[in-house]
């Protein structure tokens, strides 16, 4: 299929790494029977993902990098110790974590404990699946691609729930219904977000939306912003990130349904959180940010180099929230996801099927006019979030400017230290 | 077509052989000196309950609030199953489709909004 997008179908153009892919599948099929390259061809997509952009994120940017990040942001140094800049802490961490004993409660339950991991890794190897890298690098391009996406996102809160019930300990238990209740609780706006999604591109499958990004020249953040910011929040609650890591907070609950895991396993569940980050920052990269092209700019540069790093800084905007942000409380959390995302979520969904409407019947489906629509959902977006916070209670004139005393502010103060009287 | 959701299936092995693998080298590195000895120790495999035995079952109560969640988390679950093939499709099929649709929307908002004057979303 020739694409206008690559200068050639030769080998050596690395500019697709299908070109190579094709090259080895070709000469294997001379000599394999055609079932066994079906395999390799598979095997070797996921090797080429894996080289490309899963170990590099991972160990640079997921492990050392957020640690590195997140020590300058609180003031310390992060790893400095394990090889140049500490650039060696990974490794050293995952052969920490494979020597390490692996402890099993005696009151555990062994079948469930042990396939939790398992079940916690797959889904996120799977989700890689649909991720298109490249016009033509991508494992399965199936039409399908988002509910694809959503339906396997949703697995691991099952194998946490296993873990939380299969250990057997109380904190495990807490831990694992308030990590149910939270993904649950903010699937509903994420969803009904992609929904607007869907609505303008007309397209369920990823590799198509991000052709729909690039004939238009617009990116989905800038026409549907209200989408673009109730998915990144979303995401956020639902993957555990410290400001809404209820499920895990230590000052609560030990550490959630990880307290009876050690060793490896623990490992799996550590690194497959920041595998699942990954994940959703390429599948933001994809959907709102464009993909795999960059206005013009993916003839020159390598596909799959942009949106690797499309995802790389999407990922270090979860470093920074989680850096910078403090632990909300499980009612807060609650509540915003069904008293504040939800409804604005539904007005988002309202607003958007009228500008398809108006797109299809008044402008004659004409494309260009996709530029009409950007100011709109800009003003929008901030209308409606600051008149419903407005309508929820939301009240910034009054918030102090400065330092008050506590009584002042109407506080309590024992010990009889009342009426601005300085006691010794 | 049907063979890009083969080669999901096909991944989805090697998805589940990686973890597995990473756990079985785990526990193969016991037997080539390279991993402690476990020592059975029944305080040391007791459940951990901040450092003092444990007391009591594990499956406590907790909040009914979960209930509440989940049951409203299925109303919208569903409702958004029946809401893509109408994203989809709503352009071509006009005025009538879009007015369907929200108001299907707009009906099941009448549920959260009886929710949450029933208190149902009070965290307390």
């Amino acid at each position: 299929m020739p694409l206008p997008i690559l200068a050639t179908n030769n080998w050596y153009d690395f500019r697709d790494l299908s070109n190579f892919s094709r090259l080895i599948l070709e000469n294997l099929d001379k000599i394999l029977p055609h079932g066994i390259v079906y395999v390799v061809a598979v095997l070797l997509g996921f090797v080429a993902s894996f080289l490309i952009f899963v170990l590099p994120s991972q160990l640079i940017v997921g492990v050392y990098g957020e640690r590195k990040l997140i020590g300058r942001i609180q003031s310390r140094y992060g790893p400095n110790r394990v090889g140049p800049f500490g650039l060696l802490q990974p490794i050293a961490d995952a052969v920490k974590l494979m020597q390490k004993e692996s402890l099993m409660p005696l009151r555990g339950d062994v079948i469930v404990m042990n396939i939790a991991p398992l079940i916690f890794v797959a889904p996120c190897v799977l989700l890689f699946a649909v991720i298109p890298f490249g016009p033509r690098m991508i494992i399965g391009n199936i039409p399908s691609a988002l509910i694809y996406f959503i339906a396997v996102s949703g697995l691991p809160v099952l194998a946490a729930f296993m873990a939380g019930w299969g250990s057997d300990n109380k904190y495990s238990l807490f831990g694992a219904m308030r990590i149910v209740a939270m993904s649950i609780s903010y699937e509903v706006p994420l969803v009904l977000a992609l929904l607007g999604v869907v609505l303008f591109t007309g397209t369920l499958s990823l590799q198509g939306m991000v052709f729909w990004q690039r004939d238009l020249n617009i990116w989905i953040a800038f026409a549907q912003p209200l989408s673009f910011a109730i998915y990144f929040i979303a995401v956020g609650a639902e993957l555990n990130r410290t400001p809404t890591d209820i499920a895990e907070a230590e000052s609560e609950i030990v550490a959630g349904y990880l307290t009876e895991y050690s060793g490896m396993k623990w490992g799996l569940f550590y690194g497959m959180d920041i595998g699942y980050a990954l994940a959703a920052s390429a599948f933001a990269a994809t959907v709102f940010l464009g993909g795999w092209s960059f206005f013009g700019l993916d003839k020159w540069v390598p596909p799959w180099l942009i949106i690797v790093t499309k995802t790389q800084l999407f990922y270090m905007i979860f470093i920074w929230t989680r850096g910078t942000l403090p632990r909300l409380r499980v009612d807060q959390l609650m509540a915003f996801a069904w008293k504040f995302m939800l409804p604005i979520a539904i007005a988002n969904l309202f607003v958007l099927a009228t500008e398809r409407m108006m797109w299809v019947r008044a402008f004659d489906a004409d494309l260009k006019f996709v530029w009409v629509f950007v100011p709109i959902n800009l003003l929008f977006t901030a209308g409606v979030v600051f008149a419903w916070a407005r309508f929820l209670g939301y009240r910034p004139e009054n918030t102090p400017r400065k330092a008050r005393l506590v009584n002042q502010a109407g506080g309590f103060i024992p010990l009889g230290g009342a009426k601005g009287e300085t006691r010794p | 077509m049907l063979h890009e959701y083969g080669n999901i299936g096909i991944l989805a092995i090697i998805a589940l052989i990686f973890p597995a693998g990473a756990v079985v080298t785990s526990w193969a590195m016991t037997f080539m000196g390279m991993r402690p000895k476990v020592f059975q120790d029944p305080v040391k495999k007791d459940t951990y309950e901040c450092g003092v035995r444990t007391e009591g079952e594990s499956l406590v109560q907790f909040n009914f609030r979960f209930y509440y969640i989940a049951l409203l988390f299925v109303l919208f679950d569903v409702e958004i199953i029946f809401l893509f093939p109408w994203a989809l499709e709503m352009a071509k099929l006009g005025w009538r489709a879009y007015f369907e649709g929200l108001g299907f929307v707009g009906i099941l908002s009448l549920g959260i909004l009886y929710a949450w004057r029933k208190r149902a979303l009070e965290w307390r």
